[in-house]
């Protein structure tokens, strides 16, 4: 949890502007770092096709700013629909057993994993 | 771990400034978890208060608690901060087990609420105003249980267990922005700020904040800056380091401390210092390195698509802010007039972290005076021999009810200790106390009689010279007779019947 510097908030969460900026070119050494982070193991072939295609989608997307202006505030959703809730009522639960149906391993009420060299977020 | 090298406090004082900041996480009471209905209680069977959103099933989807969303907004106004118009949640990607997801539901760009402040009161009464950058609403992450390894830490574990149960248990994280100006006083400042915060929510009523319990936990950010002479331009920030673990009032003070006189220690050897997190020891009262900044922070947070923007109406946020209670620094000038303590008195109180026991305390029917006795005089004493928060070891409740029952002369302030010491040793509530331990006063006059005409009757040169008006020769009397009743008596009424059977 936290730990990062998110960016300056703004004052108005609908002001931010649509696509300022340049897009930023994609090299196949930031799809490399990617890929690690995502735990995804590509081959140098694959690298260098993805970071093809990457490029492509990023121009495609810079493409909106064409037509977007400062005005126009950014969304991540395509359906204009805001304050989706749930009353704090409490619902069903899964048994212990259920929920460690699916794991690989167990011990004593607790999914069992392998020790993991680092540290709690 | 080996001794850290560590300045003198005074000295690197005189040589740096103490830069803060603080991330303090609130895990809220709601009823249930943040994006699913499962229990908001962690204790219990492992994995048993879990959903398939809570594990991260496949074909689940999250859906935000509303009271959850409501007491976001309310803490955020609390800390004076502005409520976001529209906000919404973002994925942190990372990849550990404690949450099962492989990320966290948290925000990030669009936090709920954003550019607040907090006053708090320094051990000399100044105020100080902490500046808070952000409050943004999250979900807390399952408990892992590492096994095997000398120490049963991270390090050398051969497995790891995970209990679920707390995963996806509603947080707010608040962000303070970088603290500038508290200089000597930081360490206090770390703990006054905290402490405030705590009394914040639960004066909202939206959190258990126990800290020993992970209600509330504190991330202290520090680094140093190198003093410059008069007409020079001041010096770049130092890095940070950033101090997790630290879960009592009392460590957060101690932990700011030290890693003043650790990091001064390696500037001044001209060693740098690594922006690194560290991990706060209770028992030793050091920081040991934990992991260094690397690629596994590298988060690459976007909207979680699961989830809809929260847009507060305007008619909902005046609702929830007319609601609101007092701020703490009136709150603190109000309970001081009602209260009648002393200057002194109250600056006690507010610096030893305990005025939401003591408003508890009277809430259970206790006097301020009482209530302010216990808590800074006896409980303050064992928690400081013990080295924990006063407020870990007892609960209001039972100093209410403890005084109440040497107001009702059931107990005198010597028992009282005595039952407080049993309550604090787990052996139940004071009146559980006092009849396991059998230290009720002896109220019973006709056992109090028996006594004191037996002491008499065997001193009969004493109570020649009390016949004689001699009153104070009473005392070896009244001596002999709470000896007699092992304590448990009330001296002043032994003396009233010494007296009179004397005379008699």
């Amino acid at each position: 949890m936290s730990s990062e510097t998110p960016p300056t908030v703004s004052t108005s969460a609908n002001s931010r502007p649509a696509g300022s900026g340049e897009p930023s070119e994609i090299t196949t050494e930031q799809v490399a770092h990617l890929a690690g982070l995502a735990r995804i193991h590509l081959s140098p072939d694959e690298i260098t096709k993805l970071t093809g295609e990457l490029v492509a989608i990023v121009e495609n997307v810079a493409k909106v700013t064409e037509v977007a202006t400062p005005d126009v505030p950014a969304t991540s959703h395509p359906i204009p629909l805001a304050n989706v809730y749930r009353p704090d009522v409490v619902g069903v639960t899964l048994t212990q057993e259920q929920a460690l149906s699916g794991a690989p391993d167990h011990d004593g009420g607790r999914f069992r994993v392998s020790a993991i060299l680092g540290e709690e977020q | 771990m080996a001794n850290a090298e560590l300045m003198d406090y005074d000295r690197a004082l005189e040589l740096f400034e103490p830069v803060l900041g603080f991330e303090v996480h609130v895990e809220l009471n709601t009823k249930t978890k943040m994006f699913s209905d499962a229990p908001n209680f962690f204790g219990g069977e492992p994995n048993t208060n879990v959903t398939p959103v809570d594990l991260g099933l496949p074909g689940s989807l999250p859906v935000v608690n509303e009271q959850a969303v409501k007491y976001s907004i309310s803490l955020g106004l609390a800390l004076g901060c502005s409520i976001a118009p529209s906000s919404r949640f973002a994925r942190k990607n990372y990849f550990y087990p404690d949450l099962a997801k492989n990320y966290q539901i948290s925000q990030f760009d669009e936090p709920i609420a954003f550019g607040g402040s907090v006053e708090v009161e320094l051990p000399d009464g100044r105020l100080f105003t902490v500046p808070i950058e952000r409050a943004h609403m999250e979900e807390d992450a399952g408990k892992l249980t590492h096994v095997g390894g000398a120490t049963g830490r991270i390090q050398g574990a051969e497995y790891s267990l995970v209990d679920y149960n707390r995963a996806g248990v509603p947080l707010v994280e608040i962000v303070t922005d970088i603290i500038y100006g508290a200089e000597r006083d930081a360490p206090e400042l770390a703990k006054a700020y905290v402490s405030t915060i705590r009394d914040i929510v639960v004066s909202l009523g939206i959190s258990d904040a126990k800290m020993e319990r992970g209600n509330l936990r504190c991330d202290a950010n520090i680094s140093l800056r190198r003093r410059t002479g008069p007409g020079e331009p001041p010096a770049k920030l130092g890095t940070r380091t950033e101090t997790k673990n630290v879960n009592s009032l009392r460590s957060v003070e101690r932990a700011i401390r030290y890693e003043i006189q650790r990091q001064a220690a390696i500037l001044e050897a001209g060693g740098t210092i690594i922006q690194e997190t560290r991990h706060w020891h209770e028992d030793t009262g050091q920081t040991s390195a934990g992991r260094p900044k690397s690629d596994a922070d590298d988060y690459r947070y976007f909207p979680e698509p699961d989830l809809l923007p929260v847009e507060p109406s305007a008619e909902l946020i005046e609702e929830l802010r007319a609601a609101l209670p007092e701020a703490p620094a009136v709150r603190r000038r109000r309970l001081k007039t009602d209260w009648g303590f002393t200057d002194l008195e109250f600056q006690d109180v507010v610096n030893s972290g305990l005025l939401t026991e003591i408003i508890e305390t009277t809430a259970a029917g206790a006097s301020a005076q009482s209530a302010r006795k216990w808590w800074t005089g006896e409980i303050a004493r064992i928690a400081n021999v013990r080295g924990v928060d006063a407020s870990t070891l007892v609960s209001p409740l039972h100093v209410s009810e403890l005084v109440a029952l040497v107001e009702a002369g059931t107990l005198t302030d010597r028992l009282a200790r005595q039952v407080l010491e049993g309550v604090i040793e787990g052996e139940g509530t004071p009146d559980e106390v006092v009849a396991g331990r059998g230290l009720a006063v002896v109220s019973d006059d006709g056992a109090l009689i028996a006594a004191i005409d037996e002491a008499l009757a065997s001193q009969p040169d004493v109570l020649a010279k009390i016949r004689d008006g001699k009153v104070q020769a009473a005392g070896a009397v009244i001596g002999a007779v709470m000896k007699a009743m092992r304590g448990q008596a009330d001296a002043a009424r032994v003396r009233e019947l010494v007296l009179e059977r004397a005379n008699a």
